[in-house]
């Protein structure tokens, strides 16, 4: 049986084809302002990828995401929330805590022994604490956004942040630019700022080991280092942490075809 | 999708007279002084049965309630925002009292014509906005007398006789105040007759409210709202203590038949103080997963009177005149209005938040909730401060607990889409996923 998993982010969009529950493809592409016709070539991109498959030949559905409303032919759908906790649980079958730091959302989810979603939180609503943020200060300092992470590791020194927004930021990043203060040291300035305002919301929820990080945001080694510091615990995080709540869908989406349609 | 069983369910019957009795309620107020009738404002929280005493034609027009129906109008609402905020006020004070100001300020009544203004205002002190709220509306429209009533006296579990007669004194100094501005005799008789009418229209509502114990649910907090208002106009009004009997024989024989707010109950929330008025339609987005809200500490507690009964649960405070009091005098009246509503649920918890979570444990306890949704609300600082805690006590309670944010009265703060995206994400946490409609 053959289902699929379909996130649809805020920024892009993931699509994971499963096998019998197994995964054998997994596709991303930026979702633009065209989100119907970036689906349908990602789509199109995930089959093409699987050998001898046809787009008919998937059984089941399940989309997730911001835009998970927009997929006209999923068979159903479930919230970030649930697809990205089933997803690490599948991964780290001990995970308690799942951290999903997208481009512009970011939520902590507390899982029960069974992998039960018990308890979760949302930002939605404050830039600094997803994905965008960084992106927003790689600008300000004129790097990429895999460099800022890498940057980060080498800082000597702490270098507090004060600032409470994307904007105010960039103001604050520009005066330490001229204060001589070196990128390094901005970069986990700015990446300790947004962990700890993801710090605070996991711990709103109450963390548990194993910690697990997802979404893109996994990506940035300098995110990592500074949310481990401030969780004061080990983070595990997936090679594929941006698929992991599409992974999430489809292996929802291989239950539910087991239900029927 | 998935499918359920359905209760049978069938609209309420005193539906119409509840929405009779409302547009009464504004239309006479508004048109009192063509009747050489008077007009008095104040909060939805004021000893309403005092101003009652000067005659059958004295109408009020009590301000949260006013102000939630401008809420519920997005356009007005806007307009009255922007018109508060070109005066200068700032955005974060109450938007209950925003609203009303900017009524005031556009000159615009909610239920058409001119903003009519009171003769009089008579007000207490049980949140910090309610101190400011009318020296305001003072301020933009001099002249307008006003007295107001310092309930603050700490919980109704440290009441004493001296605490008690701080509040009694002052309503006695009030009605000689209402007397010399309005020039008219105050009658006894019509204060203890408006005194009856409320210990009984606010026990009998909690009853109601109670009967909300039952599975399936006979009434939904949206529809709630509806009913619970009247309370808040004028809950010592004898067309209210008589429209709640009947909507308590109503509620008792839906609950004989087994008849259901929500067909398809599967699930059983509650909210915690006001709601977002102007998107009340999210609890009826609720019932696409077959998960009603049975009410609210706002819908339960602001209007009904309770009491732990022998069996250790909450059950309606029995009134006086069911206790066999008879009341006789101006002192007495005074004394049994005071000691009653300072012994309302909520009105505990302006003084600590601890007090709130009790009563939400207690409610989600005795009401056998499967989880409770607690509003962040930008709106009201004296209702929402502390709720993080009550988020805790409910969780160690062992009940999963959704946020999320908003302002009652002000939309401009609350995103539809984001709160349906959580109810959604909150809904799964709880095993539920959309019926098939």
């Amino acid at each position: 049986m053959i289902t699929a998993g379909i996130d649809v982010g805020a920024k892009t969009i993931k699509v994971v084809l499963l096998a019998d529950g197994q995964p054998v493809v997994q596709k991303i592409a930026s979702a633009g302002l065209d989100t119907r016709s970036a689906l349908d070539r990602v789509v199109a991109d995930a089959v093409a990828a699987a050998d001898g498959l046809e787009r008919d030949d998937i059984d089941f559905v399940v989309s997730t995401g911001a835009g998970r409303q927009d997929v006209p032919f999923a068979d159903d759908q479930v919230t970030e929330v649930t697809a990205a906790a089933r997803g690490a649980r599948s991964l780290y079958p001990n995970a308690r805590t799942v951290i999903d730091v997208g481009a512009e959302e970011g939520r902590a989810v507390r899982c029960n022994e069974a992998g039960g979603v018990e308890d979760f939180a949302v930002n939605e609503k404050c830039a600094a604490g997803a994905g965008t943020f960084t992106e927003a200060m790689a600008r300000a300092l004129e790097v990429d956004l895999e460099e800022l992470g890498r940057m980060s590791l080498r800082s000597t020194q702490a270098v507090p942040m004060n600032a409470q927004c994307t904007v105010f930021a960039e103001s604050e990043v520009v005066s330490l630019l001229h204060a001589k203060t070196p990128k390094e040291d901005i970069s986990r300035a700015v990446h300790d700022a947004m962990a700890s305002r993801v710090t605070s919301m996991v711990r709103k929820v109450g963390f548990q080991k194993d910690v697990v990080l997802v979404g893109g945001l996994a990506k940035n080694a300098g995110f990592v280092d500074s949310l481990q510091r401030g969780l004061e615990t080990e983070i595990l995080v997936p090679d594929t942490a941006e698929f992991v709540g599409a992974l999430g869908a489809a292996l929802i989406a291989a239950e539910r075809a087991g239900e029927g349609r | 999708m998935a499918t359920t069983t359905t209760h049978p369910t069938k609209p309420l019957q005193c539906w119409g007279k509840c929405k009779e009795l409302r547009e009464t309620y504004y239309r006479e107020y508004a048109t009192a002084h063509e009747r050489g009738a008077l007009r008095w404002a104040g909060g939805a929280w004021s000893l309403g049965a005092v101003p009652a005493g000067l005659g059958r034609d004295v109408h009020s027009l009590t301000s949260e309630p006013y102000a939630a129906s401008i809420a519920w109008d997005k356009e007005l609402s806007e307009r009255c925002m922007e018109a508060v905020e070109k005066r200068g006020y700032a955005r974060d004070l109450c938007s209950y009292m925003r609203n009303y100001w900017g009524s005031l300020l556009l000159d615009e009544y909610a239920f058409g014509g001119p903003f009519p203004k009171p003769d009089f205002i008579w007000q207490d002190h049980i949140c910090c906005s309610h101190a400011k709220w009318y020296q305001v509306v003072c301020d933009l429209e001099p002249g307008i007398p006003y007295s107001c009533v310092d309930v603050s006296v700490g919980p109704y579990v440290e009441l004493n006789d001296h605490r008690l007669a701080y509040v009694v004194g002052q309503l006695h100094d009030g009605i000689e105040w209402l007397e010399k501005i309005t020039g008219r005799s105050y009658d006894d008789g019509l204060l203890i007759e408006a005194v009856q009418n409320e210990c009984r229209a606010t026990s009998v509502w909690a009853e109601v409210c109670a009967l909300n114990r039952a599975i399936p649910a006979p009434l939904d907090e949206k529809s709630m709202y509806s009913l619970y208002v009247l309370g808040t106009l004028m809950k010592h009004d004898r067309r209210v203590a008589d429209f709640y009997e009947e909507l308590r024989d109503e509620v008792v024989d839906r609950v004989e038949q087994g008849i259901a707010a929500v067909a398809n109950e599967r699930c059983r929330v509650m909210s915690d103080t006001q709601p977002p008025w102007g998107f009340l339609e999210m609890f009826r987005y609720l019932e696409e997963f077959g998960c009603v809200s049975v009410g609210s500490l706002y819908t339960f507690a602001l209007i009904g009177v309770w009491e732990e009964q022998a069996d250790g649960t909450w059950g309606p405070r029995p009134t006086p005149m069911a206790q066999g009091v008879e009341i006789s005098d101006r002192d007495q009246a005074l004394r049994i209005l005071a000691e009653w509503n300072l012994s309302k649920p909520e009105w505990q918890h302006f003084y600590s938040p601890h007090l709130k979570s009790e009563m939400m444990v207690r409610i989600a306890r005795e009401w056998q909730l499967d989880g409770v949704m607690l509003h962040y609300n930008r709106g009201c600082e004296g209702l929402t401060v502390g709720i993080a805690e009550n988020r805790l006590a409910l969780l160690e309670a062992g009940f999963p607990v959704m946020t999320f944010e908003g302002n009652m009265g002000d939309e401009r703060e609350f995103d539809k889409a984001r709160t349906y995206a959580r109810i959604d994400s909150f809904m799964e946490t709880l095993g539920l996923r959309k019926l098939a409609s």
